[in-house]
């Protein structure tokens, strides 16, 4: 006869010191693993409840404006570095590693209404209601130098919004029409205007970098061309827009920042109906800021909340609020993609987690791996009703939660009607528009 | 008698092309050799794929990576890259794994599609199948890095392995093997039931008398020894060694290893048998007042207690693979349970007389019953439950066990009797018994060692330790059973595995389930948002023809061109139903005359 039987040597399966890592022999034979879809699924739910658990973003708050923060800027150089611009004319610049502020600057009478970086970090512009423009240095004045702007400009009329060319030395403003400037002249290369009113905000595109985009309050958004003399054409809208942002990765799609409460993402290409229509906030929405990424982007609304919305989703992930944050007027995603930054009307900027459960500071490749698992599993699983339940909780003030509810009961109310409508008439005669259709009124070329 | 031949030894030598094999190895460097036959050394260590279907063509070097024909993807025929020294990759591509191997690890159903699914759905579940795919085949090509080889025994020509005694197997094998067969002379409390651990460390055996003993079984430690008493009906091993549950004669007990008593659950009492379910923490009691008890013992609290409604219960299994138990009643029906439900989730006639024992294998795909009738049936627990084989045994026997590769062990009076199948995932073969050995007592309880070729017998004489070749999995996952986890790893274990602990209401008849698309619910969703919103927004509008210039929009027109659509629609779909209809004779006429099958076929793709 022959046989074998199974033997294992103690030696191959014991560490050999104390100072040595246990042996873990693997085998990943299924029968060996039974359970694995079930257990799997309880894997996903504690992550889930654990990422709800360790979900606090809120970093910092950055105190010091004397009035209501107006408008934010990244610097495009540095991380840490941060702009702001408040209603009282003063702009104070931010170190965010050590949040506190490392200059402060009387820029303009009345209001800052826009701020911009210059593309290599070493100077920035301002705009502000004293019908000015100015240009400042990055740096603070040399001991015994006095704080002077590099170059003012005096204009005719309220400057709203300032943006600046991606890679020219370049800028436009906005207000009466859009101007464009160069930076060593003291008055406009173009002036650019369709209709008469006032644009609210001006946003050069940042890969197509001759093109760009306003809004104005006669509810339009007008996209221009830098090279051409007359605007591209525009999209009337049922409410006035407050601010555009361009997508950083795809040059066509841009969002848009409505004031009735939705935000729209749209395709530069066609007009007449916008990709996605994002609903969650109860109120205006004031600004909107793009992720790096060009996958998501936050938002900022008049109902005291900031929210996160995935670009091809129509609901928010994630919405942030404290007690004492008040109308949120400016928001800017960093470009580390890691952080959110918002400006309220208590003259406070807030410092937000963009990933509100994320282990800030350097993690372990242990660590990083079980991240990496835990959230595959959230993604496998997301469906489940209990899953789903858990990760979609938040709390709400009381005000946003009542209006959310009162709202849902107005649209109700509203497509009840229509359907009762659809009933009694003839049949074809009371079409079935879709909500991405429902809001927006013409496009002009 | 010889020694156990080296692992690989499955592969039977090819006497024809010896002198050709034995061309001198050639290096990697050295340029690919005219002849074919000179295979890369590589070959001497353990062959993936099958013999038969390797490629052996004479006209050049062939990739390695080769899948069989009607591979899923196109095989990535690489060709072997020429670097600047002009030197080849003698094994080009991915290493290859084996086809049947990356079944086993196949978890996808690609029969399956799911109905009417949006395109983006669809894209996303192609790219999950790509995935799992790719998943497999790396999980069946780490296969190699496996250590241990699976016991066997052979018997020589004409020999039968069942006349093989116990004395014999322990002289052929090593030392360290064959320690492992004692015997405890216990007469004096006996009965004997036992019950391993999970890593298979461990044993705990009570005597019908009041004797309750735990220890060490590989180093013959013994960790602790009582007398309760009273009458032990059964012995069970909670999710560690540290802790098991005693079912006396009144009430259940839990001991921890030192003999300490923990608890006393007077919830279950007169308990003839105990499982336990170690992914739910669920201790699951079958008692003499027909009660079957579900006890969690992570938080002590009792889950269910189930009226089985068919009088004293006393034989009880547990299927591992969906932790769903088996009962045998005296009617001959075999019913199977879950936690979740308050009726039996199947009922299988077995028998004609009453059941006496039950057994699932570690797959849950057979299971083991005999009866009064002195019947051994073994079932197909995969859809209809049907009987696969039987035999009728001279006594009938009273206990049955599997062990983790499929050997069925059976307690037939003093005789235990072990039956084979043909692999791993086949059902034992009743024809001839693989080992038999008569014991000094009768069997009272039977349970194959995990991890280890032995089979633990309980009798009214003690306690025999069997060796039986074969019967375990040779290579353990260090994060599932460890037999050689130290203190600290089995405290890492144990936080880890309660923290999965699966909710008891989890537990049906395909543990599967949970991953799949929940069909009815989708669909009365879907019906409820049509009601909801006053029409479907997924359907096809139909088509409106668009207004033409030029005086061509009359009203007939617009009739006409409508209807000329409509009836393209009925064409398309008239033609598909008649492409399906020829497709399927088509392939019914294919199989019956078809050219038989050549060996050059495989050339030919």
């Amino acid at each position: 006869m022959k046989v074998k039987m199974l033997s294992r040597n103690p030696d191959n399966y014991v560490r050999e010191t104390k100072l040595d890592i246990q042996r873990v022999p693997r085998n990943y034979d299924p029968t060996l693993h039974p359970f694995e879809v079930p257990r799997e699924y309880v894997r996903a739910l504690n992550a889930t409840k654990l990422e709800r658990v360790f979900a606090k973003p809120f970093l910092a708050s950055l105190d010091g404006h004397r009035d209501g923060v107006n408008c934010l800027a990244k610097h495009p150089k540095s991380l840490a570095t941060v702009l702001s611009g408040a209603c009282d004319g003063e702009v104070k610049i931010w170190n965010l590693t050590e949040r506190k502020c490392i200059r402060t600057i009387q820029a303009h009478e009345g209001f800052v209404r826009g701020i911009c970086t210059r593309f290599c970090g070493t100077s920035f512009f301002t705009v502000g209601d004293d019908k000015t423009v100015k240009q400042w240095k990055m740096n603070g004045p040399g001991y015994g130098e006095e704080e002077e702007p590099l170059h003012t400009i005096l204009g005719k009329t309220v400057y709203t919004g300032i943006d600046h060319h991606w890679k020219d030395p370049a800028f436009a403003t906005c207000g009466q029409q859009v101007d464009i400037w160069d930076e060593q002249r003291t008055s406009p290369v173009s002036s650019m205007n369709w209709g008469f009113d006032s644009i609210s905000s001006v946003k050069f595109n940042p890969i197509e970098t001759f093109l760009l985009g306003s809004c104005a309050s006669d509810r339009n958004i007008v996209l221009y061309d830098m090279r051409q003399a007359t605007p591209l054409k525009k999209v009337i809208l049922d409410m006035r827009t407050n601010t555009i942002c361009w997508n950083p990765m795809e040059a066509f799609i841009f969002t848009a920042a409505n004031e009735d409460y939705n935000l729209y993402t749209f395709d530069m290409r066609a007009l007449d109906a916008p990709v996605m229509v994002h609903m969650d906030h109860v109120s205006a929405v004031l600004d909107v800021d793009y992720s790096p990424t060009g996958k998501e982007f936050v938002s900022a609304s008049f109902d005291k909340s900031i929210r996160i919305f995935p670009v091809d989703k129509s609901q928010s992930r994630e919405v942030y609020h404290t007690k004492r944050m008040q109308h949120v007027i400016c928001v800017k995603w960093t470009s580390d993609s890691k952080y959110i930054m918002c400006g309220s009307d208590e003259m406070n900027i807030r410092l937000w987690k963009a990933n509100a459960s994320e282990k800030l500071g350097v993690l372990t490749s242990r660590e990083k791996s079980a991240n990496d698992y835990n959230q595959k599993l959230k993604e496998k699983f997301q469906h489940h009703p209990h899953v789903k339940r858990i990760a979609r909780h938040r709390h709400l003030p009381k005000s946003i939660y009542s209006q959310i509810q009162e709202q849902r009961i107005m649209k109700e109310a509203r497509r009840r009607k229509e359907m009762n409508r659809r009933k009694h008439s003839k049949p074809g005669s009371v079409p079935i528009v879709s909500e991405r259709k429902k809001h927006v009124v013409a496009v002009v070329k | 008698m010889e020694t156990a031949p080296k692992p690989g030894g499955s592969v039977p030598p090819k006497k024809g092309r010896l002198p050709a094999m034995r061309k001198k190895p050639r290096r990697y460097w050295e340029e690919e050799a005219t002849s074919p036959a000179a295979g890369p050394p590589r070959k001497k260590t353990r062959t993936l794929e099958p013999g038969p279907t390797r490629r052996k063509s004479a006209n050049g070097p062939k990739p390695r990576n080769q899948r069989k024909p009607g591979g899923r993807k196109a095989a990535q025929r690489r060709k072997p890259e020429q670097t600047l020294s002009g030197a080849q990759d003698p094994f080009p591509g991915p290493a290859p794994a084996r086809v049947d191997a990356a079944r086993k690890f196949c978890r996808i159903d690609r029969s399956e599609k799911l109905p009417r699914a949006k395109r983006k759905t669809r894209s996303k579940l192609e790219a999950a199948e790509a995935q799992e795919e790719e998943a497999s085949a790396r999980a069946a090509r780490s296969e190699l890095l496996l250590a241990e080889e699976p016991g066997f025994l052979e018997g020589e020509d004409g020999e039968d392995t069942a006349k093989i005694l116990q004395t014999d197997i322990v002289e052929a094998v090593d030392i360290a093997s064959a320690a492992k067969h004692f015997d405890l002379n216990l007469r004096q409390f006996g009965p004997y039931r036992l019950n391993y651990s999970r890593t298979g460390r461990h044993l705990a055996l009570g005597g019908h008398r009041g004797h309750v003993a735990a220890l060490d079984w590989v180093t013959k430690k013994l960790m602790c020894e009582i007398n309760v008493m009273e009458a032990v009906r059964d012995i069970q091993f909670l999710h560690s060694e540290a802790l098991f549950a005693v079912a006396q004669n009144r009430w259940l007990y839990i001991y921890d290893n030192q003999g300490i008593e923990l608890h006393c659950i007077r919830r279950c009492d007169r308990v003839t048998q105990l499982e336990f379910l170690p992914f739910h923490f669920l201790l699951a009691t079958a008692s003499e007042t027909g009660f079957l008890t579900y006890l969690d013992v992570s938080v002590g609290k009792i889950v269910t207690a189930l009226n089985a409604r068919a009088g004293r219960l006393s034989v009880m299994a547990q299927n591992p693979y969906n932790a769903v138990i088996h009962l045998g009643h005296s009617n001959g029906t075999v019913s199977l349970w879950s936690p979740a439900m308050k009726e039996p989730l199947a009922k299988i006639l077995c028998h004609r007389g009453g059941v006496r024992a039950v057994a699932v294998d570690s797959t849950g795909t057979y299971m083991a019953t005999s009866g009064l009738d002195h019947q051994l049936k073994i079932f197909d627990l995969r859809g209809t439950f049907q009987p696969l084989s039987a035999r009728t045994l001279p006594q009938g026997a009273g206990h049955l066990a599997f062990s983790q590769r499929g050997l069925l062990a059976a307690g037939v009076g003093d005789v235990v009797n072990i039956w084979a199948g043909q692999g791993k995932a086949s059902p034992p073969s009743l024809e001839q018994p693989y080992l038999t050995h008569r014991l000094s007592g009768h069997v009272h309880g039977l349970q194959f060692c995990p991890f280890e070729d032995v089979l633990g017998v309980g009798h009214s004489g003690g306690i025999t330790s069997m060796l039986v070749p074969g019967a375990a999995e040779p290579n353990f996952d260090g994060l599932e059973n460890n037999p050689y986890r130290s203190r600290k790893q089995r405290q890492e274990w144990e936080v880890k595995a309660l923290l999965e602990k699966v909710p008891a209401e989890l537990i049906c008849l395909d543990p599967r389930a949970l991953a799949q698309v929940d069909v009815v619910t989708l669909e009365q969703q879907k019906k409820e948002r049509i009601e909801r919103l006053g029409y479907d927004p997924d359907a096809k509008a139909a088509f409106q023809p668009k207004p033409k210039q030029k005086g061509r929009s009359s009203t007939a027109s617009l009739v006409k061109r409508k209807k000329k659509v409509m009836d393209q629609e009925h064409r398309d779909k008239v033609r598909q139903s008649l492409e399906q209809k020829q497709q399927q004779q088509k392939q019914e006429k294919a199989k019956p005359t078809g050219v038989r099958p050549s060996a050059l076929d495989r050339f030919m793709h």
